[in-house]
């Protein structure tokens, strides 16, 4: 149910590799699911730098807050402002419009650190 | 489904809703037209028909004259009526702070006997009673405990542990604090990790903060060992005395150990909770910290007045004045009217009503620490998850058996967390009934989970659309 | 003893032993270190409700109450006349013994009462939103400087010289928790402001003045900073809200708006702001929506940034608040309404400058300042404000606020609709025994 192209992280990120060295990033089915539904979206801004595993916004629900964390080292390129004014996308869509940041991916070797889609399976099947 | 009734319902040009005297002296040349407003748009209503607004409103509300509130931490006990009359008397309602002490003996006889009283009971040197509200309290705590050794020249202290079980309040005190908060997990029997206690503590941390009973509703017995680490590498020990119904005549933070405490009248002391408050929160602090208490204190001179004074180091005043006073009146009353064999009365039929529910319930919910609670017990839904339903079902099926839920998902430690505490002024009556409401429901988890789901269905509203409303706030009137 | 407020007997308590399987008490208690266990607690004995009464009336009889005295206090707490209706809801149990309303569907009285109050206070203040109310005046003012310092990323507060001097300590007490300096500046405004994430000033000011909300909310936007203004609720009645004249926060004490002086507290601290802020806003927010059959109600909102769920990153650990002093407000904003505020506001302001002129004619008294004011004034007196306070108070009279300390001689009179023009015309024959005699 987990896109396969996509990759993983432990922190419930996805993020899909765009061919012209763009990542997309957005959280997966399982952290919507936990959140309940999302409220609103702060994910900071286009050009900022960011390191691999690092914060780079916040998802708030109505219950919680979550941090979230860039599966890659990079520098923002676009926020998703369709989400941002409609946060109940990443409800809806997680892996598609609800989708929240691209960067440019300065260290492509990162992606391997992280899960494949079967891995990801694993991890929140419990 | 009745109509919804707001105030705009019964606004109508020219209503009034009481009366006022004539001028009686000659009119004064108004202000600038550019200083008076033009528009000013209030409620235009009869009295009757405020009242009968006002009332319907109040026949939405469950209060605690209702019915049970087994609210975990929040120590929802009776509310005793002649506390009501007693601050309504102008005695004490009808006088204003910038009144001389002179004028003013009563109130801070009052207040003074109060201090030393919650002094006693807590096993502290001094108290203040000002800050309006326990997550205050905890501020006035943080404060003096910074501001006690910065003037040691201690600068290194900037953390703060507070255990995993611990109110959101803490780490919010801690931050407006200006700390940085180190986490301290728990054990596996929800008792504070010593060993990791002792790797986190050291010379930057200025105090730990803990909650006696723990928020799990625990004693934890290794209460020597954890002041001891704290201590021995410099810091202080915070008491966060949400629980103090089951310290009452049992036990004295300061025998312990503890270098500062805070109180919630409003939860221990009887006082109502209003909706969401008034409260009080006052500290009682052994002489390392006397000095450093908020101002005002209040004081008795040796000729036996009372007065307002201003501690040599105090961090200086976190209110405008002098605290809730009419709170303070009915804590003290209540005080008065139990004296030390009463206050003892409480903790123990408090610890014996909580014990009483779980052994009734640990057969129906997962009691993940399975040893005598103190006023409180904290039960677990995820053996109803397993079921499809979660805790925040079970709460809202209990709306619809006609109880307040117990307070849901805190702590934070246990999943899908139940804290139920009945406080000693529930009859085993009560007890029994919500006892067989919980069985019940637990039975519908199994046999009717879809119930749960769409509960309550007997409330005024049934449940709400949380998403849209912080989406999309509305957050007054229209026009 | 057996309690009134304990319903469980020896018989029954006996039997819940047995159900718990335990001896006795002792058994629940073993957790705690004996040496610690039954400690002595020295306090009074117990006394009956009958017994007690007496005795807390006669503690109440040693206070000077304002029922047997004239008042001409203000200086942030008023008296104010009160409907009798604000009481009687405010004393319904089904208010004043509920939770903090959390369970939303069964809290809809509290809720909706909320959603007046944000209101009612937007429309006085003439801000976007509210919340559901602080503390007091002055930790409202406070915390809107924390507010600013979190929403500009700076972190100097600039505290006009005029503003209330308690709300000056409370706001440094709070800033000091995060090392936040303060900044007193005077009425020129000069460039003391850069740098600073607010300028809070107080209009109608701690002396009773009007100040130049013009000037001040220029100052302020100029260096980048929010203005942040404390009020009095009853002005508002009849004066240009702070919002119209540029502030971006108001706040206030909310006393003064039907509830007792009760020496200085439960108080509430209004706290209005404009729409931008919602995010950092402090405390409890109210707002209406749906349910799931398309009803109408109310629900706490936009919890994530209170202290339960954000922690450490909270806009603030306020937790419980005034509530049921802000369901006073609300019965008492409803039973006055429209014309019934601005009546008393225009009572407020017409007693007190009848009071000012009188004083100001009499010799060796002047009023210090002659700049419009509401209904508070400073008043240079010819001898000390104690000397003063001493024959009024003989005379069935408390006198205004000594601030010889501030200014020479100087009393800070305040004068609302309770003030009989008897009353006034008392408080003046008193003062003139003071006054300078034309002969000498």
């Amino acid at each position: 149910m987990n896109p396969k192209e996509y990759k993983y992280t432990k922190d419930n990120e996805w993020i899909f590799f765009e061919s012209d060295g763009v990542g997309r990033i957005g959280i997966t089915d399982y952290a919507q699911a936990h959140l309940g539904d999302v409220v609103f979206l702060e994910l900071g801004s286009v050009g900022t730098e960011v390191s691999q595993f690092g914060k780079i916004g916040e998802i708030e629900s109505v219950k919680a807050v979550s941090d979230l964390f860039t599966p890659v080292s990079g520098t923002v390129t676009e926020i998703n402002q369709k989400a941002v004014d409609k946060p109940s996308l990443v409800n809806t869509d997680p892996y598609g419009d609800g989708w929240l940041v691209k960067l440019e991916i300065s260290n492509p070797t990162e992606l391997d650190a992280l899960m494949s889609s079967d891995e990801y399976e694993q991890l929140t099947s419990h | 489904m009745s109509k919804h009734h707001t105030l705009a319902d019964i606004i109508h040009p020219g209503r009034t809703g009481c009366t006022l005297p004539q001028l009686d002296v000659p009119m004064a040349e108004l202000p600038a037209e550019g200083q008076m407003r033009h528009e000013l748009r209030l409620p235009e209503v009869s009295e009757g028909q405020i009242v009968r607004y006002f009332t319907a409103l109040s026949k939405q509300n469950y209060a605690l004259d209702d019915g049970l509130y087994p609210l975990g931490s929040c120590t929802m006990k009776y509310n005793p009526k002649w506390h009501e009359d007693v601050v309504r008397t102008p005695g004490f309602a009808a006088l204003h702070p910038y009144q001389t002490a002179a004028s003013v003996q009563g109130a801070l006889k009052l207040m003074f006997e109060l201090q030393q009283y919650l002094a006693e009971i807590t096993g502290m040197d001094a108290g203040c009673l000002s800050p309006m509200a326990g997550a205050q309290g905890e501020l006035a705590c943080a404060l003096m405990m910074k501001k006690y050794f910065q003037s040691r020249g201690d600068r290194k202290r900037q953390r703060v542990l507070i255990p995993d079980s611990a109110h959101g309040t803490n780490a919010a005190t801690a931050a407006m604090g200006g700390f940085e908060v180190g986490v301290v997990s728990s054990d596996s029997e929800g008792n504070v990790d010593l060993v990791r206690l002792k790797n986190m503590m050291s010379d930057d941390v200025a105090f730990l903060a803990l909650t006696m009973p723990t928020t799990l509703g625990l004693f934890d017995p290794s209460i020597d060992g954890i002041i001891s680490i704290v201590h021995e590498a410099g810091g202080f020990v915070y008491g966060d005395g949400a629980n103090m119904n089951a310290l009452l005549g049992q036990a004295k933070f300061g025998d312990m150990g503890f270098d500062c405490v805070h109180l919630n009248l409003h939860k221990t002391f009887s006082t109502p909770h209003g909706g969401g408050g008034p409260g009080a929160g006052p500290i009682c602090v052994n002489a390392d910290l006397e000095d450093y208490l908020p101002a005002p204190v209040v004081i008795q001179y040796d000729e036996g007045k009372y007065g307002l004074s201003y501690p040599d180091k105090s961090i200086g005043a976190i209110g405008t004045f002098y605290g809730n006073f009419s709170v303070l009146v009915k804590a003290y009353a209540y005080i008065r009217s139990l004296g030390a064999e009463g206050l003892k009365a409480v903790s123990e039929n408090a610890i014996i009503n909580a014990n009483y529910i779980k052994e009734k319930l640990k057969k129906y919910y997962v009691l993940p620490y399975d040893r005598p609670c103190m006023h409180e017990v904290v039960f677990s839904g995820s053996r109803q998850r397993t079921k499809g339903i979660r805790t925040l079902d079970i709460a809202k099926r209990l709306l619809d058996y006609g109880f307040h839920p117990p307070t849901v998902y805190f702590p934070l430690v246990v999943d899908e967390a139940m804290m139920i505490e009945p406080t000693e002024t529930e009859s085993k009556e009560t007890l029994d009934t919500f006892v067989e409401a919980m069985q019940k429901i637990a039975e519908e988890v199994i046999n009717d989970p879809e119930i749960l789901r769409s509960a309550p269905i007997s409330t005024p509203v049934g449940r709400l659309d949380e998403a849209t409303a912080a989406r999309d706030p509305d957050l007054r009137w229209e026009g | 003893m057996t309690s009134p407020y304990i319903p469980n007997t020896d018989d029954i308590r006996r039997a819940m032993f047995d159900d718990i399987g335990v001896h006795s008490i002792e058994d629940l208690l073993q957790d705690i270190p004996k040496k610690y266990r039954n400690p002595r607690l020295n306090l009074p004995p117990a006394l009956s409700e009958f017994e007690l009464t007496r005795n807390l009336s006669r503690m109440a009889n040693l206070n000077d109450n304002l029922d047997n005295f004239v008042c001409f206090l203000g200086a942030g707490y008023y008296r104010h006349f009160i409907p009798a209706v604000v009481e009687h809801i405010v004393g319904r149990s089904e208010f004043y013994t509920a939770y903090t309303p959390y369970q939303a569907e069964v809290s809809q009285g509290t809720l909706q009462s909320i959603f007046d109050y944000q209101s009612l206070v937007c429309e006085l203040t003439g801000m976007d939103v509210s919340n559901a109310g602080m503390y007091d005046g002055g930790t409202a003012a406070a915390e809107a400087a924390l507010m600013a310092c979190r929403l500009t990323h700076r972190y100097k507060i600039a505290v006009l010289s005029t503003v209330h001097p308690r709300y000056y300590n409370v706001i440094e007490t709070y800033a000091n928790g995060q090392d936040i300096p303060l900044v007193k500046v005077d009425s020129s405004l000069s460039n003391l402001l850069s740098g600073c994430a607010c300028l809070v000033v107080q209009h109608p000011n701690f002396f009773g003045n009007f100040i130049n909300m013009e000037k001040c909310a220029q100052k302020a936007h100029d260096a980048g900073a929010l203005l942040i203004v404390a009020t009095n609720p009853i002005s508002l009645g009849m004066l240009v809200p702070p919002g119209d004249l540029g502030a971006d926060v108001v706040v206030a004490e909310g006393q003064p708006l039907g509830n007792p002086l009760s020496f200085g507290g439960p108080g509430l601290g209004i706290f209005t702001c404009r729409k931008e802020y919602l995010r950092q806003l402090p405390g409890r927010i109210v707002s209406k929506t749906l349910d799931k059959a398309g009803q109408i109600g109310y629900v706490m909102t936009l919890q994530t940034r209170e202290q339960h769920i954000r922690r450490e990153k909270a806009t603030s650990n306020i937790c419980s608040n005034e509530n049921l002093v802000a369901l006073a407000i609300v019965v008492y904003l409803t039973a006055l309404g429209k014309k019934g505020l601005r009546r008393v506001a225009e009572l407020c302001y017409h007693k007190a400058h009848y009071a000012a002129a009188s004083i100001n004619c009499l010799a060796g008294y002047s009023l210090v300042s002659s700049e419009e004011f509401f209904n508070e004034f400073l008043v240079n007196c010819p001898v000390s404000p104690q000397r003063i306070n001493e024959a009024l108070y003989n005379a069935g009279i408390i006198g205004g606020l000594d601030l010889s300390h501030v200014v020479k001689n100087g009393m800070l009179l305040c004068v609302t609709e309770v003030n009989t023009k008897e009353e006034i015309d008392r408080l003046i024959d008193v003062m003139a025994k003071f006054a300078e005699s034309k002969n000498e």
